[in-house]
């Protein structure tokens, strides 16, 4: 039987967060009334005349050193020209044979994965074909809104091995370009999205064979069901002795399959030529050297600090690290709390990373939004520590704080999960404890260790759990 | 002479006068223009479409200017019509390139040039004929109606810009602007008797003119005379942040530019070139002229442009190249002419494109698109922009030791309506001199040099020096000192 074996290479688009677009001062905002975030040049207006946005220029220079891209001194704009009632101009604004970055690549679990280029590019707009959700007439409508809003196009070389890999390479860039600002990473809205270029071969063949480019995968789930079904659809053709061409196919996320979308013979020639309406953009390397001083923390150094600083273990240091949002949660809630100890700071992370995540997912939240602030987060800490509340609380009473949107005091207060800590009290309780049962008391003074829980679950017993059960050990032990 | 002609034949300059000094106000002045294109556009076919109502409104803005304190201190062109190319969008008034794809089209936006024309108080009098989408050399490419030359009605004004040539000359309005790509402006100009000006690419946004070839097109003045030309460039080479290639180098205009002393300096004149292409009438003119520059002291000397004779082949693929994807956009889906045939999109790219653009345009179409297709790019596309690179080469090489290189504009007298349609490759020709400069960016002026023994007009171009417009307006100055061709008046 003969084993085959992929190769994949990625093109990434990530919409940049400028305010305004690449080549006119148009809003760069998803959604909004249709053809409002528009001026004669993105509509493509007799006489419209490109400028140049600086603040996407450096967002794209930021991302391609986060990435370890080399970037380009000099770079040529070009235009990429074909008919499409989504691209007003007739061509897009793009770079082609001098991209803007070159090199670099991203470290993943399954194995690096080098980058060929980034260049950056304007976006189309969008079309709403009748009688769909958003278009109940009987022809398609065009929305120019997002026309020339700013992407960069990230290509990996052809290196990646599996539908695994893949998705572990995009969650890292997305983690990195969203780290450094540059974009949201949001698939849902199209901020970034993908397009994979899959081939087999027969183990043991060295060349590469026919590629097939599959588009429209915007989500993580899509990337990793698509490229496992091109693998398995071009095998299954080598098996039965077929061929594969080289084509564009779709993925169609009802069926989770792909399909024909053109082949090669109906390829457009782009007839790609420099834009004449804009120079070659010529970076000073003062300028790419002051974006590098200004580079923001990357999610592989933040991990490699919470390993040294906090002694986090490498799994939870990545998992508080995987998301810029999560690791400044953390990081803010540290301060609050306001502790040095590798346990108390252990303690901060698991409940985050167990409880707090868990909680996000569920209530389909993001962690900017959530009700457990990074102050009551903290306040919750302390009360365990201080033995206000008992350790086994936390978790409800995080639950309680995300329903009520209360502070937690006041909930512990309302509903009455004040840990009894009282030592004077405690001691009352435990005395009156062993009095009541001689028995047992004399079993375990002769040896039988075992009876030390029955005396401590006859405390809690009694304080319906209330009791500090760090205190309880503490006093049974002594005056047993 | 009329009392209308008392004020039309009048160059802007002077007009200007009269204005500061109330002899006349600009309301007057424009119901004069208005009142002569009535006279002649329907045997001229000038103008497009006249806008009385705007340039009325415009007047009466500028009488107001004219009125208040400091009237001394405005613009000289306050107040003065100034007749708009089809190709430059004006807002809320008609723009079609002299398309019929842009039959409809009412721009809500002004070119940047044609918001400086406004903000210094000037008079939108109308839009004027010109080949479609500036591509032609005699205005025969106009989707509405062929521009007659005021001298002769049997023969062409040239073009593109042949309305705006053909309006100053026949005194319709004072100053037209042209949009030059390889001539445009220049050799209508000297088919017509008038002054052409194309500025250093870059000295003038191009933001709301329709581009024709990005990296040559440059607007310009057509005037009567070097100052009128000096003045309009003053104001439409005011700063815009809405053209990347423009250069932030406005001219500001200085009287001393046009007295300057053209003594001692250094005209360079490409004789073989010229002799190559010229025929015996224009030679004949051309060689007064020299003589007249060697008389005021410039010192003439012959130079060699040896790349020029590849200009035209190489502009020729260049312009069609860079136009086939600036006329992507007029695609049926927006602003532009649908067709009703519209079963599939193909097909309403393809017939409202094929209904829309005219045969001359459609040839420049698949020229450009053939020499960008994938196996002919190098060939053409990249071997024409390093010819264009040696073109340029030999202008600055001949710039280190001349001041100005003189050329005629055209090789020949204006043509009969008709005589060239048939064969591109003749109409081609008629930018034989012109197309160098934009290839190069340089600036040149196209001047009156006096006319054939048919009565028809010929130009004078110089050339100078990226950013050298004063130089070409001190020459052409001089000249005006000495003869009066730019005076002539048709009568029509």
């Amino acid at each position: 039987m003969t084993t085959f074996i992929p190769t994949i290479g990625l093109e990434v688009h990530a919409q940049l967060s400028s305010n305004t677009k690449l080549f006119c001062r148009c809003i760069n905002a998803f959604g909004g009334q249709p053809n409002h975030h528009t001026c004669p040049v993105c509509l493509g207006m007799p006489g419209g005349l490109p400028t140049l946005n600086e603040k996407a220029v450096t967002f794209a220079v930021r991302a391609g050193l986060a990435l370890g891209c080399d970037i380009q001194n000099t770079s040529v704009f070009s235009r990429k020209n074909y008919f499409y009632p989504d691209l007003p101009k007739g061509y897009q604004i793009s770079q082609f044979d001098k991209p803007v970055c070159l090199g670099g690549g991203i470290e993943t679990e399954h194995g690096f994965v080098e980058l060929t280029r980034i260049h950056i590019e304007e976006d189309a707009g969008k079309l709403l074909h009748a009688d769909s959700a958003l278009n109940k007439s009987a022809g398609s409508l065009v929305d120019l809104n997002r026309a020339g809003v700013p992407l960069i196009e990230i290509v990996t070389e052809p290196v990646i091995q599996s539908a695994e890999h893949a998705v572990a390479f995009l969650k890292k860039l997305r983690s990195i370009l969203r780290y450094i600002e540059v974009c949201d990473g949001n698939m849902e809205e199209g901020s970034l999205r993908c397009d994979a270029n899959i081939s087999v071969r027969p183990a043991g063949e060295t060349q590469l064979r026919q590629r097939v480019e599959v588009k429209n995968i915007n989500s993580f789930r899509f990337v990793h069901k698509a490229i496992d079904y091109e693998i398995h659809r071009q095998s299954e053709t080598y098996k039965q002795g077929g061929n594969i061409e080289q084509e564009t196919r779709l993925f169609n996320t009802d069926k989770m399959t792909t399909k024909t979308m053109r082949s090669k013979e109906n390829a457009n020639d782009y007839r790609y030529f420099p834009e004449p309406d804009l120079a070659p953009l010529i970076l000073e390397s003062a300028f790419i050297e002051d974006i590098r001083s200004e580079m923001p923390e990357l999610p592989e150094a933040r991990k490699q600090r919470y390993v040294q600083t906090y002694q986090l273990s490498e799994y939870d240091a990545g998992v508080l690290t995987a998301e810029k949002e999560t690791a400044d949660y953390f990081e803010k809630t540290l301060a609050a709390y306001n502790v040095s100890a590798p346990e108390k700071i252990k303690k901060l992370s698991n409940l985050i990373t167990s409880e707090v995540l868990r909680l996000l997912k569920e209530n389909h939240s993001k962690i900017q939004d959530i009700a457990i602030t990074p102050q009551r987060l903290a306040t919750t800490l302390s009360m365990i520590d201080q033995g206000t509340i008992s350790g086994k609380m936390a978790k409800e009473l995080l639950e309680e704080i995300i329903k009520t949107n209360n502070d937690p005091q006041d909930i512990v207060e309302a509903k009455g999960w004040k840990q009894e800590s009282d030592p004077e009290a405690l001691k009352k309780i435990v005395l009156e404890i062993i009095e009541n049962n001689p028995g047992q008391r004399e079993q375990y003074l002769k040896g039988k260790d075992k009876l030390f829980g029955f005396f401590v679950g006859q405390v809690m017993k009694a304080t319906q759990g209330k009791a500090n059960p760090a205190m309880v050990n503490e006093l049974i032990k002594k005056l047993l | 002479m009329s009392a209308n002609q008392a004020i039309t034949h009048v160059p802007a300059h002077e007009l200007s006068k009269k204005l500061v000094s109330k002899e006349i106000s600009s309301v007057e002045l424009t119901r004069a223009f208005l009142d002569s294109i009535q006279s002649s556009n329907d045997a001229l076919g000038s103008f497009l479409h006249v806008s009385s109502e705007a340039a009325l409104e415009d007047a009466r803005h500028a009488d107001q200017l004219l009125g208040q304190k400091g009237a001394k201190d405005l613009h000289p062109l306050c107040g003065i019509p100034i007749g708009i190319k089809d190709i430059i969008c004006t807002q809320d008034i008609p723009t079609t390139g002299a398309s019929r794809i842009l039959k409809d089209f009412i721009p809500p936006y002004d070119a940047t040039v044609v918001a400086h024309i406004r903000s210094i108080g000037g008079v939108r009098i109308g839009k004027t004929n010109c080949d479609e989408f500036a591509m032609g050399s005699s205005n025969e490419n106009s989707a509405y109606r062929p521009c007659h030359n005021p001298w002769n009605v049997q023969h062409v004004p040239g073009g593109s810009s042949g309305g705006s040539a053909a309006a100053v000359s026949a005194r319709q309005t004072p100053i037209s602007l042209g949009t030059d790509t390889g001539g445009s402006i220049r050799q209508p100009a000297a088919l017509c008797g008038i002054v052409g000006l194309k500025p250093t690419y870059g000295r003038v946004s191009r933001f709301g003119s329709m581009a024709f070839a990005s990296s040559l097109d440059q607007i310009g003045p057509m005037t009567h005379c070097t100052q009128d030309a000096a003045l309009a460039l003053d104001a439409i080479s005011r700063p815009c942040s809405k053209d990347a290639t423009y250069q932030h180098k406005p001219y500001c205009y200085n009287p001393d530019h046009l007295s300057a002393s053209i003594k001692g300096q250094t005209l360079g004149v490409p004789w073989t070139f010229i002799q190559g292409y010229a025929n015996e009438d224009v030679l004949e003119n051309f060689k007064k002229q020299i003589d007249f520059y060697a008389s005021q002291g410039v010192t003439i000397k012959t130079i060699e442009l040896p790349h020029q004779r590849f200009a035209s082949a190489c502009y020729y693929i260049l312009a069609p190249a860079e136009a086939s994807s600036n006329l992507l956009r007029y695609d049926g889906i927006r602003y532009t002419h649908q067709t009703k045939d519209k079963e599939s999109l193909e097909a309403i790219f393809v017939n409202s494109r094929t209904e829309g653009f005219g045969l001359e345009v459609q040839r420049r179409i698949l020229l450009g698109t053939f020499v960008l297709s994938a196996g002919y790019f190098d060939a053409y596309y990249t071997k024409a922009r390093k010819v264009r690179a040696l073109i340029r080469q030999d202008f600055d090489q001949a710039f280190e030791d001349v001041d100005i290189i003189a050329t005629p504009t055209t090789p020949t007298q204006a043509f009969a309506l008709g005589a060239k349609t048939k064969n591109p490759m003749d109409m081609y020709h008629a930018d034989i001199f012109t197309v160098a400069t934009p290839l190069a960016g340089n600036p040149a002026i196209s001047i009156p040099s006096g006319f054939t023994d048919k009565s028809l007009p010929l130009g004078l171009q110089l050339t100078a020096k990226h950013f050298d417009e004063a130089r070409l307006f001190a020459f052409g100055s001089a000249h005006e000192q000495a003869f009066d061709h730019h005076q002539k008046v048709p009568v029509i």
